[in-house]
């Protein structure tokens, strides 16, 4: 019943796009699979929006060519808005009108009749647990009834490629569950998506395949598996009873881990990654050790946690340089427009 | 709320949990429908003006007080000096006053466009598969009928003051008609405006400076043969002057031919030249 499409959702080669001085896209290829989410994983001003931008045939590209389904988004912009549908990061339905008002006015210019246009508006406020706010202005609904109402907008015509910028930044934990669980089942129906996020744990949890965006280049493409095995799987954080004993801890996990050992600032702390390339062992397996090996040595440990690596770690294996927040894509997009 | 009313009915709190049936039955694609005409599409973006007007009337504070406030200034600032009295002058001065504060107006449409892609809810209709022009004429459309308003505010006003025109309600209303018809297409310069200038501010800036000059050095006020040769000269080209003399011959019974077609021209020239510079702007960027 879906109307699932097989092949590529999108095909980018060499995209370049500048504003002013700044160089967001410096030349991104891209596959996406059809039928899947992708993520474009990356710190703010890595180009992300800048490509999901052009993709969504918003901003034309310098250089280079992008197809989504087969259509140039520059050539064929309007073939490309009727299987597409973006939720950008910014207000993408109008804060001054309902819930309801909003749904009503893009089901009438997606071509819905009236009574149809209102049907559909209930049965998505419906469905996003929006019933009860749909009479309301959306400026005075909370983050996540905001960002549900969003992605409702974006699916009114259940889009063939469903662009995701950011869904979840600023949300609290449970809105951004809800929102995972909607991805999940708008995959699940055939719809392709693309999210970009600043975060590993929601690429990881969300996207079959990853690319890593940094200075407007991919600089890493592959499965959320692929990608953090060649990080490290794992950063074990410590606390020590004693400061004394933290000589000691460091010398122990050197020798049990064989990776470098990290002294915090904080004079009990200490931090090692786990789980990395060429080791035998798992990265619990590894930390399960780490941590008999320290009690054996009679080392009191107050706290312990194994977490995956940071996006912070990932970059730093991967470029040797700290995922530092640029300046806001849209901004620079908006300054250098005018 | 209290929360003896939750216990007593029980009601849980409203924490949202996807359903995948819900979500699956609003998933399920139907068949699309087929894209709306360009008039239909424009009619629907009015309709959001109309709504936009109905949740924040006090955007109407503009198109009321403000005409209001201007036709007693200058009735009872001018009146005397200029006429024998306020009444006589509002004769004269009565449709002059309606065309400056609609044609002031005017510049609302380039403020509110700044605002809406400033809001990024732009992007999202530019993503439409949409007739691509709908956005800004609908929103010029919804427009107009604040244009409408301000000029029926200045008309009570006028007429609660003394103004009686000779051209009875027929003549009133076809001078109502052609400065609906000229701010139409002027507001096409402010939505090319809006487009390139980088805030609703600098928005508002070039707009009192273009306005004021094109309004105050036009024939509103006073008969410009007391002018200066070279100020007759720039009066005399001001679109603002043909479309005063156009209202007011209609208002008054009569037909001012020459100005007219001044007006037909200068509408036609801003439509055919903002137009597709403000639609460049709006798909380039």
């Amino acid at each position: 019943m879906s109307r699932r499409t097989t092949g590529l959702a999108i095909e980018a080669e060499g995209l370049t796009r500048s504003f002013g001085e700044t160089r967001a896209l410096a030349g991104i290829d891209l596959q996406v699979p059809a039928g899947a989410v992708y993520g474009l994983l990356g710190p703010n001003g890595a180009g992300k929006t800048t490509a999901v931008r052009v993709l969504a045939t918003l901003l034309r590209p310098d250089g280079g060519q992008a197809r989504v389904f087969g259509h140039d988004v520059v050539a064929e912009a309007d073939a490309v808005r009727a299987r597409v549908s973006l939720t950008g990061q910014y207000a993408s339905v109008d804060e001054d009108l309902t819930g309801t008002e909003n749904l009503i006015l893009l089901g009438r210019l997606l071509g819905l009749p009236k009574s149809a246009a209102r049907q559909r508006a209930e049965q998505l406020l419906a469905a996003f647990g929006l019933t009860e706010a749909a009479g309301r202005q959306v400026k005075k609904y909370s983050g996540g009834m905001r960002r549900r109402i969003d992605i409702a907008a974006s699916i009114l015509n259940t889009p063939d490629l469903l662009f995701l910028d950011e869904p979840t930044t600023g949300l609290d934990p449970r809105s951004r569950n809800q929102v995972w669980e909607i991805v999940r089942a708008v995959v699940a129906h055939g719809t392709t998506v693309l999210l970009t996020t600043q975060y590993l744990d929601e690429a990881d949890k969300l996207a079959s395949r990853i690319a890593v965006v940094d200075h407007g280049r991919v600089i890493a493409e592959g499965t959320p598996g692929e990608l953090k095995s060649s990080v490290g799987s794992g950063t074990v954080h410590l606390r020590l009873r004693n400061a004394d004993q933290r000589p000691e801890a460091e010398r122990v996990l050197q020798a049990t881990l064989s990776v470098p050992v990290q002294l915090e600032a904080d004079p009990v702390a200490i931090t090692a990654r786990v789980g990395g390339d060429g080791s035998e062992l798992d990265a619990s397996a590894q930390a399960a050790r780490a941590l008999g090996e320290l009690s054996r040595a009679g080392i009191v440990v107050d706290d312990f946690s194994l977490g995956q690596p940071s996006l912070d770690e990932v970059f730093l294996a991967l470029t040797d340089h700290p995922a530092v927040p640029a300046t806001d894509e849209r901004d620079d997009e908006l300054e250098a427009a005018r | 709320m209290s929360s003896d009313t939750a216990t007593s009915t029980g009601r849980a709190p409203t924490v949202f949990v996807p359903s995948s049936e819900a979500l699956a039955t609003v998933l399920a694609p139907g068949a699309r429908p087929p894209r709306p005409s360009p008039l239909s599409a424009s009619l629907t973006f009015s309709w959001r003006a109309l709504l936009k007007i109905k949740h924040v009337p006090e955007q109407l504070f503009d198109v009321t007080a403000f005409p209001i406030i201007m036709v007693l200034m200058f009735t009872y600032l001018f009146g005397g000096a200029l006429a024998d009295s306020p009444r006589d002058y509002l004769q004269f001065f009565l449709p002059g006053i309606m065309v400056t504060s609609v044609v002031m107006i005017t510049m609302y449409t380039g403020v509110g466009l700044n605002t809406d892609i400033e809001k990024g809810v732009f992007d999202r209709f530019r993503t439409l598969p949409v007739w691509r022009p709908a956005a800004l004429v609908g929103m010029i459309v919804g427009d107009v009928l604040r244009y409408v308003l301000a000029a029926l505010v200045i008309l009570t006003v006028g007429l609660v003051l003394g103004f009686r025109p000779d051209g009875g309600v027929v003549g009133v209303l076809a001078g109502i008609g052609l400065l609906v018809v000229f701010s139409f297409a002027f507001s096409w310069v402010w939505t090319f405006f809006g487009l390139i200038l980088r805030s609703e501010k600098s928005v508002m800036g070039v707009s009192m400076m273009v306005l004021f000059p094109l309004t105050f050095l036009s024939n509103v006020f006073v008969d410009p043969s007391t002018m200066p040769g070279w100020l007759q000269a720039f009066v005399k080209a001001n679109p603002i002057t043909h479309l005063v003399s156009s209202v007011r011959a209609a208002m008054a019974g009569t037909t001012d031919a020459s100005a007219m077609m001044w007006i037909a021209l200068w509408s036609a020239a801003f439509i055919l030249v903002f137009g597709p510079l403000t639609m460049h702007r709006y798909n380039r960027r």
